[in-house]
């Protein structure tokens, strides 16, 4: 169970603040409803990259990182298709640090050439880094196009290719702040040895003053729903073969996402798992073998990943996938299989709530999801689901025309 | 009031940190307890933690396999059995191979323990290793491996550590082969050695009712009896190798994977924590010289840091970045000039006032919830350090000055004798 207090400012900024005196630190979290889906199709990796230009400086302060090492804080952010999500902790008694510098980035950006230059480098280093010089790095700049043919799905965070990164030019970057970056775009918690009172006062004293801005009203194209099998071969340089299969499923706030999230639990979760049971260990196909779900909001993709041996040819690693797909498409999930995952899932969430960080991040997501407190439901989300739900869900994904496979064959 | 924006908020430096200490509870097996009770949630972490064994270089993965392998089945429950049980209820096991230690931990919520405790106890004392688990243990490793050498970096670290550790337990870099090496036997016999109870500490940490510590001190106490040879824990002195240059060519390489540095003292001698600030101040956090300088102005890399390993034997400062394969040689010589400047120039104030603040801030933030404050404990413990440790690493945090930190640097960055790895394009 996590607490918190809510309220919003007059600007439309959405503050939550969970207190907790056990720890001397505070984290301040502020989550951007921004994402790469909401990048344009010619500029892709933008929302990333501007995650990276909000460290380079804002109006009234020109260092961002240096002052919050000073007062002994730690920062850094993340950027998914979905959202752009920035976070700070520190000794409590420096929060007032945190408030300062994240409310002057939010008010504008100095929007410097430099730092332009600079980051469209390091973003184009992490490209490399993470993307193309690394065995099967580029798997996702493949897999998503072949899965998503409409939605912006269909680009990685990172983007497309490395020359919408060096495109960026400085008034793309002004664009996208007066767009995404206002106080009705963002979520902000804050956690820790900190009152709802003293966050009260901070947030109206830094961020109050700001101006609202315009919402940002999302319409993205939305994918169709898929009519036919897809089948994509790539041979790269990589020491062994590797097979994925995607499949169209619910978004993170659709009927049956709790219950496909199950099904990768059932299939992949753990050594007592049945891919792992099944196939690495009893029939010896595979040398690894995963399945999970993107967790996207809009509707997602479910891959099955696995590595098969040497000895083994893709068409038999396939059909053993499929047989596997098969069996919980035609027979219920035993009783006792299904109160393991629900166990794992209900644990799981007891141990996130030791990490004040994670906590904080969670209640922004829920949050943007409608309501914070949904976070303290989930777990009952989970334990409602039954094996006649899950057995439904998984004869409507794992069907032939629903999937999206990509071959990686070693040179 | 007009909103002063340009000027930062009052701060106030980080007071006394507060460690908190285990109840220690010694069994007359030899095995040790420590505990670190706190009941904010209904969890609890047990971690059983073993010294590796002598480094045979003619059975060079014994350490690691035995480890990894405890999972594989006991004379009474198969692998899949153990994994059922464990996720059944919800519970977490992991091993660990380390460089000095090895370990098996269990997560679970403390309800559990009853039911998940048992099977700890089997695998601890009654691991068996089935031919045919070890059979697709190597087989999987030797898969993995090859991925693993794919990637610039791993083969980077891998050079490094050969180089600078020689052929000891630390510069274990496996080849495909040294999975050949691997017998039921021998790791029956190496198991026997190493999990036995005089080579045993228990780390308890979490929520912890007397009913816990009662089944631990029955199931790791009287039931638990020590082998008949003594566990060889000792290992032989690191052997630093005379070549000094690497360089793995790869035509293709997009970016060069960068690691330099050489062998350096470990946590048990005087200096580290001034160390430690002098590391800090160079590649040590996000707003260090070589991040500044090689990332934020250049925009060479994605990423570059240093650090120390602090190991049993010694230990190793080292530099390590993936970098643009045009750049390469331009960040090695910004890394060099880097390095000189820390030697030849004093750190001004008000960047040395930051990096205590950040440090001290860096302790307090890391001691999140009871595991880390068990954490902290093992940094201090398997040096045979006490708690005062901590006293002093605060005390130099604070006090330090710019001639001290350069003092540091021309005695432990000796770039005359640094080891230089390059993997890709130089």
């Amino acid at each position: 169970m996590v607490k918190f207090n809510r309220f919003t400012l007059n600007n439309g900024l959405r503050v939550i603040v969970h207190e907790d005196h056990t720890t001397p630190m505070a984290v301040l979290n502020i989550l951007y409803d921004v994402g790469a889906r909401d990048e344009d199709p010619d500029k892709t990796g933008f929302a990333h990259l501007f995650e990276h230009l909000m460290f380079g400086g804002s109006i009234n302060i020109p260092q961002y990182d240096e002052p919050l090492q000073r007062v002994g804080g730690e920062n850094n952010a993340f950027t998914t298709n979905d959202i752009t999500n920035y976070y700070i902790t520190l000794p409590a008694s420096n929060i007032e640090t945190a408030f300062w510098l994240e409310s002057d980035r939010m008010l504008s950006l100095a929007f410097s050439e430099k730092s332009l230059e600079v980051q469209r480098n390091v973003v184009i280093e992490e490209f490399k880094q993470r993307y193309l010089n690394q065995p099967y790095g580029d798997v996702w700049l493949k897999l998503r196009p072949l899965v998503y043919k409409k939605h912006p799905y269909k680009w990685a965070t990172i983007g497309k290719e490395i020359k919408h990164i060096e495109d960026a030019r400085i008034g793309d970057v002004k664009a996208f702040f007066k767009k995404h970056y206002n106080p009705q775009n963002a979520i902000m918690v804050v956690g820790g040895n900190i009152t709802t009172e003293q966050a009260k006062q901070l947030a109206e004293k830094w961020f109050g003053p700001i101006p609202a801005g315009e919402k940002y009203l999302r319409d993205l194209p939305q994918e169709p729903v898929q009519q036919e099998e897809r089948r994509l071969t790539v041979t790269a340089k990589v020491p062994l073969n590797d097979v994925y299969i995607a499949f169209h499923m619910p978004g993170r706030l659709d009927e049956g996402y709790y219950e496909t999230d199950l099904i990768s639990d059932i299939l992949s979760r753990g050594n007592s798992s049945r891919l792992y049971k099944t196939l690495v260990k009893d029939k010896q196909l595979f040398s690894e073998i995963h399945a999970y779900n993107m967790g996207s909001f809009d509707k997602g993709m479910f891959v099955v990943e696995g590595k098969p041996l040497e000895n083994v040819s893709i068409e038999m690693a396939e059909a053993a996938i499929w047989e596997e797909l098969e069996i919980i498409k035609n027979q219920l999930v035993p009783a006792d299989e299904l109160t393991k995952v629900k166990n794992k899932t209900e644990s799981t969430m007891v141990f996130s709530e030791m990490s004040l960080l994670d906590k904080a991040m969670n209640l922004a997501q829920f949050e943007l999801f409608g309501d914070a407190d949904k976070l303290n439901h989930e777990t009952d989300k989970y334990l409602a689901v039954t094996a006649e739900q899950i057995q439904k869900q998984a004869k409507e994904i794992f069907r032939k025309e629903n999937s999206s496979t990509l071959i990686y064959l070693a040179a | 009031m007009k909103l002063e924006r340009t000027i930062a908020p009052e701060f106030k430096a980080v007071g006394q940190i507060e460690l908190i200490r285990p109840e220690q509870i010694d069994l007359d097996n030899g095995c040790k307890i420590f505990c670190f009770n706190s009941g904010d949630q209904d969890l609890v972490r047990i971690e059983w933690i073993f010294g590796n064994l002598h480094f045979d270089p003619a059975k060079p993965l014994m350490n690691v396999a035995v480890n990894t392998m405890l999972t594989d089945g006991t004379s009474k429950l198969s692998a899949a059995q153990i994994a059922d049980k464990i996720d059944f209820y919800g519970a977490f096991l992991q091993v660990d191979y380390g460089y000095d230690h090895s370990q098996v931990v269990l997560y679970t919520l403390t309800r559990h323990l009853a039911a998940t405790l048992p099977v700890m106890k089997d695998i601890i004392t009654d691991s068996v290793f089935p031919e045919k688990e070890l059979a697709t243990f190597i087989r999987n490793q030797q898969q993995k491996l090859q991925v693993s050498l794919q990637k610039n970096d791993i083969i980077a670290r891998r050079k490094f550590n050969k180089a600078v550790y020689g052929n000891t337990i630390y510069g274990l870099g496996a080849e495909l082969d040294d999975y050949k090496t691997l017998h039921r036997e021998d790791m029956l016999e190496h198991f026997k050695q190493m999990y036995q109870p005089s080579n045993c500490t228990i780390l308890v940490s979490g929520k912890i009712e007397q009913s816990t510590l009662d089944q631990l001190k029955e199931a790791f106490g009287k039931e638990w009896s020590n082998y008949s040879i003594k566990a060889a824990t000792s290992q032989p002195e690191l052997k630093p190798a005379p070549d000094h240059f690497y360089f793995v060519e790869k035509p293709d390489a997009l970016q060069s994977a960068i690691r330099m540095g050489l062998p350096s003292i470990n946590r048990t001698h005087p200096d580290f924590p001034a160390l430690q600030v002098m590391n800090t101040v160079l590649g040590g956090y996000f707003g260090s010289r070589l991040m500044a300088n090689i990332r934020e102005d250049k925009g060479y890399t994605y990423g570059i840091g240093s650090g120390f390993s602090s190991l049993s034997k010694g230990g190793a400062f080292f530099i390590a970045t993936e970098v643009g394969a045009d750049v390469c040689k331009a960040a090695v010589n910004e890394i060099e000039k880097e390095i000189n400047i820390l030697k030849t120039v004093l750190v001004p104030e008000g960047e040395l006032s930051l990096v205590r603040n950040y440090m001290l801030g860096s302790l307090l933030g890391s001691l999140e919830n009871i595991f880390s404050h068990a954490d902290k404990f093992k940094n201090i413990y398997f040096f045979g350090l006490d708690y005062d440790y901590y006293d002093r690493y605060t005390e130099v945090v604070k006090s330090i000055s710019a001639v001290d930190v350069m003092q540091m640097a021309k005695k432990y960055l000796d770039t005359d004798n640094f080891y230089k790895v390059i993997v890709g394009k130089y």
